[in-house]
Formats: C-alpha cells, structure tokens, sequence
C-alpha cells in the first residue's frame, strides 16, 4: 500500500545546466570534422579525459550515444540490427546499440555525429569493450590506441603498475601530437588538472550533501545530471563552475530541509546502471514509496570521488594512472564494491540496498546474487535485486520488477511500523 | 460482524476469500482469470459474497493481490502477494518461518518473522521453469491430467533424470523418454523432482528455516508435497486451503483495515 507521496515540482538549475553543457558538448563533436578539430572515441569508466583535453583532441563517449539512444527508446532497432550481424543476444547492448549504428554508417545520438579520429580504448574492467573499440576502429577508420590498464589488485596503488600505465600516456601524447599537429605542454595539463579537481571537489560535496534528512536530491536518478559534466567535461573551467552552483543549490535545499519528494520515507543505496529505456518508470516504482537513492555506486564509474581522491597537478600523469587504476568503480575486484557500499549503507545511514543486476553485462553483475546474500545475511541490510538491462528494453518486465520493489517495501514499512511502535512511549 | 476479502488475481486463476470478525473464513470462491482481468477480480468478489450470503456493502473492505491487484478497481487497496501469502501461512500454521509458493508462473521462497512479516524473499525470474506452467507442460506430453500427475509421480520406481530445466523444452525431454518406453510414473517422478531442485536453490536464498509451509495452486499436488520433502530433509505444511493462502492473507488485512475504520463501540457513561 504506497503511501501518497509526489515528486518535487521544481527540478532546479542543475538538471538545466547540465542539459546545455552537455548538448553545447554534444554540438562541438558534430562540427568537429567540419572545422578540423580532431576527436578521439573514449570509454566512460576510470577516463583520461583530461589528458586528450591537454592534447587539443575533443573526446567523445560511445557508452553516452549508447545510453542516449535507450533513453530516447530508440536503441531496440539497433540492437537488433546488430543481432543480426551476428551479435550474441548476450552480448553487451550497450555495444550492439553502438554497433548498430555504426553499421548504418554513423554515430548519434539524434543528429548524425562524424566518426572520431582516434579510437582510445581506456580498457578499464570490461575486456568486451575492446572488441567494441576493435570494431568502431574498423568501421571508422580511425587510428586504435589500446590502452592496457592492470586490473586493481592491491588495496593500494602499485608503484609498478602506475609506471606502466605512466608509460602508455606518454605513448598516448606522442600519438596525438602526430596527429593534431600541437606540442604537448604539461603546464598546460596541470591547469587543466586543476579545473578537473575542482569538478571532483564540487562532486564529492554534492554527494556527502545526501547525507542530509532528506536527502537534497536523489544520488542514483538525479546524479545522471552531474555524471555527464564529471565524466565528459571534466578539466574544462565550463565543469568546475557548473560544480560550483550545483554545491550551491544542493545547499540551499538541505538548510530548507527540501528534498526531491514531498516525504523521504525510505533511504536506499542503488547498485548497478538504470534501466535507461525505462528509466522514468523505473524511478516511479521507488517514488511511490517515498524510496530516495542517498548513494550509487553507478556515479562513481567514471570515479570515485566522494573518499577523497583528486587529480593532483604536481603529479599530472601519475595521478591520471592513479584515477585509471584504482579511483573507478569498474577496475576494482567485487570485494572492493562490497566496502563501497558497505561505507554508503552505514555512513549516508541507508535502510536499505537495491541491486539492479544487468542481463548484458556478466562483467558488472557476477557476483550481485553473492552479494544481496553478503549485504542480507552478514550486515543485516534489506537488500532487493531486480533485473533488466540498462539498453536493451526487451529484458525489462515492468509487472515482475514492480511486484518485487512492492513487496520489498511493503515489508520495509512494517519494519519501519514495528520500529517506530516500539519507540513510542507507553 | 465485520468482514474483510481478499481477491488474488493470479496468472491463470482468481481466488477470493471472506474471513469474519473471528478470522474465520466464510466463503471461498476459485475461478479461471481469462483474458479480462477486472471482470475475473469482480466475479470472484460476487461469488464469494453470494456464497457468504452477504451483499457486498457488508464486506466492510477488499484488498487486492497477485499481478492482477491493480485491476480490481473496486477494492480499497493492494498488497502483493508475497506478503499476502506470508500473511496467510501464518494465520493457518503460527510457527511458519518459510512458505514456498508455486503458482502458475511464480515459485517464491518467502522467509517469514515471528509475526508473520515479510523478512526476504526470492523468486524465479521471466522464467517459468519450477512453477506451475512446467508440470502444465508435462501433463500436457504424457497426457495425464493435471490433478493426477502428482499422484503418478508417486508411483514412480525410477524417476528419469531431466537435462533440461526449460518449461518448453522440457516437453521434447519428455517426448524423447516416452520414446524410450520409460514409464509414465517414471516420467512424472523426474519432472517433480527437477522442480523440487530448482526451487530448493530459491529457498537456500532465503535460508530454510522451519516450519515451512507449502501454499499455492501447486502445493495440492500431493507428488510435489513429497518431493519438496525429499529435497528439503523437512516436513512441510500443507492446508487444504494452500490455493487461496493469498487470498486469505489479503483477507486478513483488509478485516483489519475495516475494524480500525469501524466507529468505536460507545464509552459508558458514569465516573
């Protein structure tokens, strides 16, 4: 029986900022081959943006094409055309949606979006992304870069592996001063490094500020907003400034006790990606309930940023190796994500974890089932796991999904009415 | 007196339950769902009111459960059946800790609090395979009928072993033992037990606890009482009303919901 709970009618300047830094982001790469301006393919998780932004190369992210084309319900055919190229129905959807635009000869989302110059495959956790990058080399034509980042192994960054990955930077800068034709300057890269920081300070504070009762906005479905500036813009003056307003307004909704539903009933940590083509649905199911995300672990793939890491402009390329190999979500072991969230739960005092496990990526989902069983049985915390596909609409049945997150809460709210009875006075 | 129904719409069929102020249940009404869910929630309300002898006006609220709950449109509110059945199970049998529910597409492990509360729960996911629809499918190959085929299991002397754990290629698996003169008891003894398995690793999900009571459509099949038992290394709980445990758990909040809307009786007058 939800209770009657509405979504907060003003969505404030963020989400609006960071469509128009976003679509401005957008418009640049698709003039990009008209005004001569080179542009490299780059993966979202553990990025070295800021160093192609030292090498005047403008990066683009086909993991965004991909997820803007599910949000706009028009990744199915993709898929399918991929399928039918050959595409395993288990392969990733976020590649096969890719893979089949390419195949129809370009790049999107909506307008058409030229072919980028380099192809600059990050390798951060996910080996199938470098089949993904193999292949848009291929049917691009532009130069691979295949960058081999160590898979985290050690607590600790691993002198050895920073050099190794310090390394390949360099490789990285020589290729790109091939191409554009500009001489690499490392002052130049600390400026940038230094905006990047200052985007990652912004971030971080956004993210401590969910700690508030309630919550100023929810840290899963209304982080998306914050993900592109920090994950694609990040190291522009554009990004850091947008941080800066967002602290801001977040600020301002804390002190007047506002959050993003007219009650904060239930304070959950979400695991895994959206179910981006039905990604408004998927968030009614929570906001009837009154459920908002204090913590993701999904806006920490592009890094983490809430415990304390920032580029460091005096170490420029090894602390780019350090965010690379260790301050991302994807490179690190399962282990490592079980203390992640552990430190969600208990410090943004969560009542429960939603586990959103994705049929197309094994890499992302093995080891979920472990996971709700360590997370419910060992810590005690309610944990529900749901499952769909972040791309590819026909794994998403509306009535099972909705049926479990009923159930889930109607059992958290007699909790919660055994709780709250039990504190009353006599 | 006041009473409170329950209406569970399920996949394939529709259960509706009337309990009275003692909790006792005064009518119970099962009908197929068919292709129009609403009419199937209001059909079975009427059934069980006539049964009851009651107009409706006198059921003093109605909660809806199973996938069907937001179709019926004239009840107070819904409440899934996860909670419904743990609700229901514990009326019957107080001591239940787990209820295994095998419907027509849902299996679910339900682990219940001493209260009857929901505490974790698992269920099979858009796979039909250890439900309802798998023995469907195997009545359906050997030619048995549904209400038999639990019977015949137990007869079986050597159950076959079924490689597949699909619902629909579990029919050729099927096929290709009748080809090979296995017997029928055979057959169905495997096709139990191969349900028991599956559901046996939804229930470690949750963490067998006893007691552990069987609900559901399924859980009248008395081959799959057995095998359950096997697998489990326990004695379950069967009701003869396993069919309309959500319904009955739904009924059992709605009673509730009407006695606290109930007007209190009048405080007597005097120092």
């Amino acid at each position: 029986m939800p209770p009657q709970v509405t979504e907060r009618a003003y969505q404030g300047r963020v989400h609006e900022r960071s469509r128009a830094l976003m679509s401005a982001w957008m418009d640049e790469v698709r003039r990009s081959e008209a005004e001569g301006q080179p542009t490299a393919a780059l993966m979202i998780s553990g990025n070295c943006v800021e160093l192609l932004r030292a090498c005047h190369v403008l990066p683009m992210f086909p993991e965004v094409t991909a997820l803007q084309n599910a949000i706009r319900h028009k990744s199915l055919p993709l898929i399918l055309k991929a399928e039918q190229a050959g595409y395993s129905s288990d392969n990733c959807a976020y590649v096969k949606a890719d893979i089949g635009m390419f195949l129809d000869g370009g790049m999107g989302p909506g307008a058409p979006i030229p072919f980028p110059t380099l192809t600059v495959c990050n390798y951060v956790g996910c080996n199938v992304y470098v089949k993904w990058f193999e292949h848009l080399a291929d049917v691009s034509g532009s130069r691979l870069f295949m960058l081999d980042v160590p898979f985290a192994r050690t607590e600790t960054p691993a002198e050895a592996d920073v050099r190794y990955v310090v390394g390949q930077l360099r490789e990285l800068i020589t290729l790109c001063e091939s191409v554009t034709g500009h001489r690499f300057d490392i002052d130049e890269l600390r400026v940038i490094l230094a905006d990047a920081a200052r985007a990652q300070e912004g971030y971080a504070r956004c993210k401590h500020l969910t700690k508030h009762h309630p919550a100023p906005f929810d840290a899963y479905f209304d982080s998306i907003n914050m993900m592109g500036p920090i994950n694609v813009l990040r190291g522009t003056p554009e990004a850091a400034r947008f941080f800066d307003e967002a602290v801001a307004e977040f600020e301002s909704l804390a002190a007047q006790g506002l959050g993003p539903l007219s009650e904060e009933r239930f304070r959950t940590v979400i695991e895994g990606p959206p179910p981006y083509p039905y990604y408004k649905s998927f968030r009614n199911l929570m906001s009837r309930w009154g459920a908002v995300a204090v913590q993701s672990t999904y806006s920490t793939v592009g890094g983490i940023w809430e415990f304390g890491f920032r580029h460091d402009p005096r170490r420029p390329l090894e602390s780019i190796a350090e965010q690379m190999l260790y301050e991302n979500l994807t490179n690190r072991s399962i282990v490592a994500r079980y203390a992640q969230i552990r430190r969600y739960v208990e410090e943004w005092q969560a009542d429960a974890l939603i586990i959103h496990s994705i049929k197309s990526c094994r890499l992302f989902s093995a080891g979920q089932g472990d996971m709700r069983e360590y997370f419910t049985r060992e810590l005690g915390v309610p944990t529900l796991l749901v499952e769909s596909d972040l791309e590819d609409p026909r794994y998403y049945a509306e009535a099972q999904i909705k049926n479990r997150i009923d159930a889930f809460f109607e059992a958290l709210e007699h909790r919660k009415l055994v709780r709250d009875t039990a504190g009353r006075p006599a | 007196m006041i009473y409170g129904a329950g209406v569970d719409v399920g996949s394939t069929q529709t259960k509706a339950v009337i309990v009275d102020g003692a909790r006792a249940i005064v009518a119970r009404v099962l009908i197929p769902t068919g292709a129009n869910v609403s009419r199937a929630g209001e059909r079975a309300f009427v059934e069980a009111c006539g049964q009851a002898g009651l107009a409706r006006e006198a059921v003093g609220a109605v909660i809806g459960t199973g996938y069907g709950r937001y179709k019926v449109t004239f009840g107070d509110t819904q409440i899934t059946e996860i909670t419904c059945h743990a609700r229901g199970a514990h009326a019957v049998f107080p001591a239940t800790r787990t209820v295994i529910d095998m419907g027509g597409q849902d299996t679910k492990a339900i682990k219940v609090a001493p209260d009857g509360s929901v505490v974790d729960f698992s269920m099979n996911d858009k796979c039909a395979a250890g439900t309802g629809r798998f023995l469907s499918a195997a009545a359906d190959v050997t030619g048995v009928g549904l209400d038999e085929i639990g019977a015949r299991a137990l007869a079986a002397r050597a159950p076959v072993r079924l490689t597949s754990v699909c619902t629909v290629f579990v029919e050729s698996d099927i096929m290709s033992y009748l080809a090979q003169r296995k017997s029928v008891e055979d057959i169905l003894g495997g096709v139990h037990k191969a349900i028991a398995t599956r559901t046996m690793s939804l229930v470690r999900r949750v963490g067998v606890e006893p007691e552990i009571t069987f609900t559901g459509g399924v859980s009248r099949n008395v081959g799959m009482v057995r095998a359950l038992e096997e697998v489990l290394g326990a004695p379950l709980n069967v009701s003869a009303d396993g069919h309309y445990m959500g319904a009955l758990g739904a009924a059992l909040f709605a009673l509730e919901r009407a006695q606290a809307a109930a007007p209190a009786p009048a405080a007597a007058a005097g120092g």
